[in-house]
């Protein structure tokens, strides 16, 4: 067992855990925190994508003992984040979804992609998104609608900015 | 896809983790960003008694210019050298590959040092510190010892790293303006470990020629005769492509357009 002490949600969590306990475990079945999701276990899927240290990473590769000290932030934090708004209404608008066990991570990518390329907004830019989201699986979607739903909001927010200027 | 059981030490210097290596005669692993290791771990194909995780060694972390060259520390992440955070010698070459490792998500942790040490022969940092002919700086219990990329990579998953050992960072020496290169890899799917690489770099100030066919079953494959393969003589590439083990055709003909391609885009 080892003690972890980290902030989950902007709380100070201090927990004891077994060392091979993976961070997305620790969520799920300590914290109760189900929203992230565990598909392939081993970094492949993307489902349990959370943000560490405010950048997206695997929940299920990353041993929660090695992550003391770290900020995690998992999906149920972003209730009122002003990006995953968009997001959220994007991904219902475009039909981002179906069976919605994809979309924690989705989400958590999408609104990375968002704020790190916001210059992806030309259509030409496409390519480029579907690369960035080469890491989260779908298999309902067939990635149509997700792609659009990132472009909508890529689009929106430049607009935005534009008309704020 | 749980991981066995296994003990955690997180050190705070390197003199630190080397002498908890030693601790309890245990079967120990060094561990930094858990991006190779993690799912190793996981698909219980690695089970060590006791990791030692290298996250909070600040020495690892360190960037220096050291005349002709770069250094960088084996903590360094991909994210970091996609982004351009660190100093480069090699005009970008490094930016572009780390662009292309895995997802962002997994380059946000992963690190060179610890991919270079996982050492899997379809990795791109392997392939791209034999191109460099990167120096591997190696500490251990006796003090620091350097390897070429040469000898670094043994085998497939296998470097000359002893147990106790920890890669501490790779030097590179800083491409001059004349420099040329081209680094091309085949994925099945974008993010995965490549099929083939092929690879070139001509720095006629600094008198590098070299050229490597990577993503084989073994190290990655430094072309010899590279003035003939330069050159576009099909014998010469022929004769590296079997040397470098591609024997069945779809390997051969993977690695062949993957150092074709390499060459084409260099612009040589």
């Amino acid at each position: 067992m080892t003690k972890i002490e980290l902030q989950i949600n902007g709380k100070l969590v201090c927990f004891e855990s077994e060392s091979r306990t993976h961070l997305g475990d620790f969520l799920r079945e300590t914290m109760n925190l189900t929203g992230t999701h565990l598909g392939c276990e081993h970094g492949v899927c993307g489902a349990c994508t959370v943000e560490i240290n405010g950048a997206p990473a695997r929940s299920c590769i990353q041993f929660a003992a090695s992550c003391a000290g770290y900020e995690i932030r998992t999906i149920e934090d972003f209730g009122d984040d002003e990006v995953m708004m968009q997001l959220r209404d994007a991904f219902s608008k475009e039909h981002a979804l179906q069976c919605g066990f994809c979309t924690p991570g989705m989400l958590i990518t999408a609104r990375d992609i968002v704020l790190r390329l916001s210059e992806l907004t030309s259509p030409d830019d496409e390519a480029r998104i579907r690369n960035e989201l080469s890491g989260n699986l779908c298999r309902c979607t067939g990635y149509q609608g997700i792609v659009q739903a990132i472009q909508s909001v890529l689009r929106l927010r430049a607009m935005k900015v534009k008309n704020d200027h | 896809m749980k991981s066995a059981p296994f003990t955690l030490s997180a050190p705070v210097n390197l003199e630190e983790a080397i002498a908890s290596f030693r601790e309890g005669g245990m079967y120990s692993k060094f561990i930094a960003g858990s991006q190779s290791l993690g799912p190793m771990l996981n698909l219980r194909l690695s089970q060590p008694d006791n990791l030692i995780s290298l996250r909070n060694l600040p020495d690892l972390r360190e960037v220096t210019d050291v005349g002709d060259s770069i250094f960088i520390g084996a903590g360094i992440t991909h994210a970091e050298i996609e982004d351009k955070k660190i100093l480069d010698p090699s005009r970008g070459l490094m930016a572009s590959v780390a662009a292309n490792i895995a997802y962002r998500a997994v380059r946000n942790f992963g690190t060179i040092g610890g991919s270079l040490a996982h050492a899997d022969p379809a990795s791109d940092w392997v392939n791209l510190m034999q191109l460099l002919d990167a120096k591997f700086l190696i500490v251990g219990s006796y003090g620091e010892r350097e390897v070429t990329s040469n000898d670094f990579m043994q085998a497939a998953f296998t470097t000359c790293l002893k147990e106790d050992e920890i890669l501490l960072g790779v030097k590179i020496r800083k491409l001059s303006v004349k420099a040329k290169f081209a680094y091309f890899k085949f994925c099945r799917k974008v993010g995965e470990f490549a099929e083939a690489i092929g690879a070139v770099l001509v720095d006629p100030e600094l008198g590098i020629k070299r050229a490597i066919i990577g993503a084989t079953a073994g190290t990655p494959f430094l072309i010899k005769n590279i003035d003939a393969v330069i050159n576009g003589q099909t014998g010469a590439m022929n004769e590296a492509l079997l040397e470098a083990g591609c024997n069945d055709d779809y390997e051969y003909q993977m690695h062949k357009t993957a150092l074709e391609r390499a060459l084409t885009q260099a612009k040589l």
